[in-house]
């Protein structure tokens, strides 16, 4: 749930998307759902040569069951208030 | 939302998680992201020649089988000449 909240504060930002067979595709994150599926505008595909199959596609929905990573602008993340957030919930799953 | 709305009655992308590509019309989908796809066709890539389509008609492809629906922009899809590009066929995908 945490990483949700994180990748919704995200919107507008332009990050790349790894996917598990080894796609990566760059563009802006449009929006995100809880089970982490992505819609990117204005995408691109990194080694556009080998992987002509998205040439006419300007935007696109990944399901998160596929997505490896993420990379994200490094300005748009506060590491610190990350690294609290996350012993946080920790702390209060620990609990339950 | 990341919800699929947009898509409705537009021509998409479909990548399967077997490498497979498939073109059609979004006729529908639903919460799992199963998707319902009019006037489909499998666009078979292979280095050897030119891209082959394949209709495959109605077809209803189940959200876990999916990984990635893109829009097409009916005019730069057109202006691509498919049987004039080679390329590997995308991998499937690995956990």
């Amino acid at each position: 749930m945490l990483i949700f909240s994180v990748f919704k504060t995200l919107t507008d930002q332009q990050v790349t998307v790894e996917l598990k067979n080894d796609l990566s595709i760059t563009g802006t994150l449009k929006s995100v759902d809880q089970f982490l599926n992505i819609r990117l505008d204005n995408i691109k595909v990194l080694d556009e040569a080998r992987h002509p199959h998205m040439m006419a596609v300007k935007n696109c929905f990944i399901r998160g069951s596929v997505v490896r990573y993420v990379q994200l602008p490094p300005s748009g993340v506060d590491t610190q208030l990350l690294e609290d957030a996350t012993r946080r919930e920790h702390v209060s799953q620990a609990k339950r | 939302m990341a919800s699929l709305q947009g898509y409705v009655d537009h021509r998409v992308l479909l990548i399967l998680q077997d490498g497979r590509a498939i073109v059609g019309i979004m006729a529908g989908y639903d919460q799992k992201s199963n998707v319902v796809l009019s006037d489909s066709k499998e666009r078979v890539y292979s280095m050897d020649e030119g891209v082959e389509e394949i209709p495959l008609g109605l077809y209803l492809v189940k959200g876990d089988q999916i990984v990635l629906i893109g829009e097409l922009d009916e005019n730069a899809d057109q202006a691509v000449d498919l049987s004039s590009i080679r390329a590997e066929p995308l991998p499937p995908i690995r956990y």
